[in-house]
Formats: structure tokens, C-alpha cells, sequence
């Protein structure tokens, strides 16, 4: 017998941690949907695609810049002394995940507003010219563009893996105790904007590099996630029991009908029919695609939350 | 430099409460929260069974996980004793430092900061003891600093035979309990 008793009943932390609820995952979600868009923004600039020619590459800064800044909001309402969120900026922490995050962050911004002034619409341009002349300026020369594509590809990868590392850095929850969320997170926000990337093609030879493109990252994103379960199965017992919560807990059916099976595996198959012909490009896989990766993500919170070092 | 920490005899803790009253009154901890805690624990098969009651609270850890990941550094170690204390002007309320805890020692105070226990750092700096220290009426728990091996905390741990709460966490908690 051990039996464990205690007098604590904090709020948000007892009986089990439940600080973080919808916000941070879909924070997450989004801020991986547009780590996802700024690497294909910044592989189609470093391949030669010109935004006013390409209907892939042009939108993809503008609809980062509307994703992240929704990010943004939701990480803003869950912070509990908002007035005092600009301190995020005062100082840099550097074993801090989350002051990493910020400003890297604060670097993806102009990037995306860089990628977006590359051809500004119409609308914008009359009320305000001199976004002409910059939009000149920016992509003056071939080189100046691929430096761009490069830097975007670097920030897409920072951020994407930041929002892994920022919940495997927190030893305390056995379930985010692995180094494969970084490489989950990137790839299912690749994923994401490859997706939405195949739903806003509108040439079908466009849809078909995404869907291509999504295909693999779908596979790797499958193994992964069974990586991810395989690590903590052979772990600790604290490992353990944190897998348990999705072999057989509470998080098991969300976790392998919606996050795997609706999420990776019926797009995975639906897609690769497309690609043999089997079936047309349907907008329903790259949707199946986006709402598995937003389900990984609560799942994943929920379940690090769950999980704790103290038995019983 | 001092290194504060605490020995708990728990062959006297009775579990009373009084160390979380006390604490409650001297921090002014909102109504629903605390800062300390009483833990009890119960192993073996009946009729022989064992009953471990411990005083509870944040371990003021070596290598504290919610200083390392503190996005703001609101979260810090004091140079007075080495005390894990928070900056409630410099918090912004993200959460991070609870969930990094793995003894879930720290809580959102209503105002909108992460608050825990100080160890009562405005006390000790007066030559007081911590509030639950002071009040213990068993006497069980001792405060000092773990660095002087002169210390009555040092002696303790020296003679006595004692733990620390999930070691294996790997934060080096300076809370002990004597056994």
C-alpha cells in the first residue's frame, strides 16, 4: 500500500496541473502553421518564384502575419498580469525557451512584413506609394531575394522549433521529456503550411508539389509520433505512467483517433491516392491536415500537464 | 555566502497545520492558496504500516527549474541565502515556473504573479526564523544555513538520517526531512 495525502488545493495546480487551456496550444498551433509558411515562403524565393507570378508564394507572408499576430493574442490572453507583458523585452534570458520565443518572435514580424512588401496589392500601393519604391528596393536583385528566402528559412525553423523545446525545456512533465517534440512541432507545422499551401494553389501543378510535399512530411510526422509514445514507454516509471494517458487513459481516444488517425494517417493515405491517381486533389486532406495539428497540440498540453514525478 | 535551508523532524511533525496557519497570517496568502503544506504518506500492508507526515513547500532548489525558465527573470535567486524569490513587477503571469516545479510549490497569487514561499526573507533578515518555523509547537523543523558546518541544520543532517522529496527530479532540494 502507499497512499499519499495532502492538505495543498491551489488553484490551476491541484489535483493535477491545468495552468495553460486553450490558448497555449493553439498558440503553438499557429505559431507552427507559420514556421511552416515562412520555410516554403523562403524555399520558393530560393528556387526563383516571384510572388506576382507564383499564387502560392504570394500570400503565404500575409496570411503568417494574420496567423501569428492571432498566435500573439491568444499568448496574450493567457498571461495572468498582462499590463506587464512588455517586460518580455526588457531583458534577455537565454535558458529561458519562452524569452527565446519572444524575440524570436519579434525577428519572424519584419520578415514576414519584408516577404509581404515584395509586391504589395494594389490598394495599398495607391493610398501609400512609396510602398512601391520599397517593394523595388527589396527585390532589386536575384541575390537580395534569396538572402530573404534564407533568412526566412531560418527564422520558419527557429520558430517552429522553439515552440518544441519550449515545452520539452520543463523537466517536470515526464510526457514533454523528450527532444522529439522539437522535431514534431517542426514538422507538423511544415506540414500545416504545406497544407495550406495545396487548399490556396490554384495551378495543378502547384498543388501537386505541396501534395507531394505534405506526403512526406505526413510519414515523418508518423513516425515520430511513434518515436514519441516508444521513448516514453521504454523510460521510468514516470515515463511510464505519462504514456499510459494515451495507451490507455484519458487522452488515448483523442490522441489516436483524432491526432493520428484523422490528423496524419486518413490524409497520409488519401493524398498518396492522389498522387497515383486514384482520386482527385481534394481539399479535404490538407484540412484533415490542420485540424490534426491543432489537436497534437492540445493533446500534447493536456497530456504534460497531466503528467507529473509524484506517484500516485 | 549563506545557503538557507531546512531540516523537518518527522518523527515529531504531527501534522497541526500550525506551519501552514502561521504562513498564511504572516504572507497574507489569499483564501484557497498556500504556500506550505501538510503531506502525509502511508506505505506498507496492514498491520505494519508506516506513516511519514511531512511539512511541505517550495524546495528552494540548487538548480531551480523555475529560475532557468523564467522569461522575464522574475523568477531569481537571492544573493541573502540563496532564497528562490519572485519579482512580482517583473512577472507577467505566463505560467512557465508552475509548470516547471515538479513539487508544485508555486501557484498564480490572484493579482496575477507566481507567488511561493520566501522562506519569510523579510523575517530572517531580522534574525527571525521563518513564520512556520516559529510557531512549530513540536519543534520539529530547523532552519540555518547549510553551507556552515557550524550550523544547527548542518549538525542535524550530519547525525540524522534523511531525504529529500523526488531527488530524482534533479532540481537539489534544500528541504529535508529527518527520519
Amino acid at each position: 500500500m502507499f497512499e499519499t495525502i495532502t492538505t495543498r488545493a491551489n488553484h490551476l495546480v491541484d489535483p493535477h496541473l491545468h495552468v495553460w487551456a486553450w490558448q497555449i496550444p493553439l498558440y503553438l498551433f499557429l505559431g507552427g502553421w507559420v514556421a511552416g509558411l515562412l520555410i516554403l515562403f523562403g524555399l520558393k524565393l530560393r528556387r526563383g518564384a516571384r510572388p506576382a507570378r507564383d499564387s502560392v508564394t504570394y500570400p503565404l507572408p500575409w496570411i503568417g502575419l494574420g496567423l501569428l499576430s492571432l498566435g500573439m493574442l491568444a499568448l496574450f490572453l493567457d498571461l495572468e498580469h498582462k499590463l506587464h507583458a512588455l517586460r518580455l523585452y526588457v531583458s534577455f534570458e537565454p535558458s529561458s525557451p519562452m524569452s527565446w520565443g519572444a524575440w524570436i518572435l519579434l525577428i519572424v514580424y519584419p520578415v514576414l512584413v519584408l516577404g509581404a512588401l515584395l509586391d504589395p496589392p494594389g490598394a495599398l500601393t495607391r493610398r501609400f506609394p512609396w510602398l512601391t519604391r520599397a517593394a523595388r528596393s527589396i527585390r532589386w536583385t536575384p541575390d537580395r531575394l534569396r538572402l530573404l528566402g534564407l533568412v526566412a528559412i531560418a527564422c520558419g525553423i527557429l520558430l517552429g522549433v522553439y515552440t518544441g523545446v519550449l515545452l520539452s525545456s520543463l523537466g517536470a512533465r515526464p510526457f514533454w521529456s523528450s527532444g522529439l517534440l522539437a522535431p514534431l512541432f517542426l514538422v507538423s507545422g511544415l506540414s500545416a503550411g504545406a497544407a495550406f499551401a495545396h487548399l490556396i494553389a490554384r495551378r495543378s501543378d502547384e498543388q501537386r508539389q505541396m501534395v507531394l510535399l505534405d506526403t512526406r512530411l505526413l510519414a515523418v510526422e508518423l513516425a515520430l509520433l511513434l518515436l514519441l509514445v516508444l521513448g516514453l514507454v521504454g523510460g521510468g516509471a514516470v515515463q511510464k505512467e505519462a504514456a499510459a494517458l494515451v495507451l490507455r487513459g484519458p487522452l488515448t481516444a483523442i490522441f489516436w483517433v483524432l491526432v493520428v488517425g484523422v490528423g496524419v494517417v486518413l490524409p497520409l493515405v488519401v493524398q498518396l491516392l492522389a498522387i497515383r491517381g486514384r482520386v482527385h486533389h481534394q481539399p479535404v486532406a490538407p484540412l484533415l491536415v490542420l485540424g490534426g495539428g491543432l489537436a497534437l497540440r492540445f493533446v500534447i498540453v493536456w497530456a504534460g500537464q497531466a503528467s507529473h514525478w509524484l506517484h500516485g | 555566502m549563506a545557503r538557507f535551508g531546512m531540516a523537518i523532524d518527522t518523527r515529531r511533525c504531527v501534522g497541526c497545520m500550525d506551519c501552514v496557519a502561521a504562513c498564511k497570517t504572516e504572507n497574507d496568502v489569499p483564501e484557497g492558496f498556500n504556500r506550505d503544506w501538510i503531506t502525509q504518506e502511508l506505505r506498507g500492508r496492514f498491520p505494519t504500516l508506516s506513516l511519514e507526515i511531512r511539512s511541505e513547500r517550495c524546495n528552494h532548489c540548487d538548480d531551480a527549474p523555475c529560475v532557468s525558465c523564467c522569461p522575464t527573470g522574475a523568477s531569481h535567486v537571492h544573493p541573502f541565502g540563496q532564497v528562490v524569490l519572485v519579482d512580482h513587477e517583473a512577472c507577467i503571469g505566463c505560467k512557465a515556473c508552475v509548470a516547471s516545479c515538479p513539487y508544485g510549490a508555486r501557484f498564480i497569487h490572484p493579482e496575477g504573479y507566481a507567488d511561493k514561499c520566501t522562506f519569510c526573507i523579510h523575517r530572517v533578515r531580522e534574525g527571525q526564523d521563518p513564520a512556520c518555523v516559529a510557531v512549530c509547537p513540536t519543534h520539529c523543523m530547523h532552519f540555518g544555513d547549510l553551507d556552515d558546518p557550524n550550523s544547527e541544520i548542518s549538525a542535524l543532517l550530519a547525525s540524522r538520517a534523511h531525504h529529500a522529496v523526488l531527488p530524482e527530479a534533479g532540481t537539489r532540494p534544500r528541504i529535508f526531512y529527518l527520519t
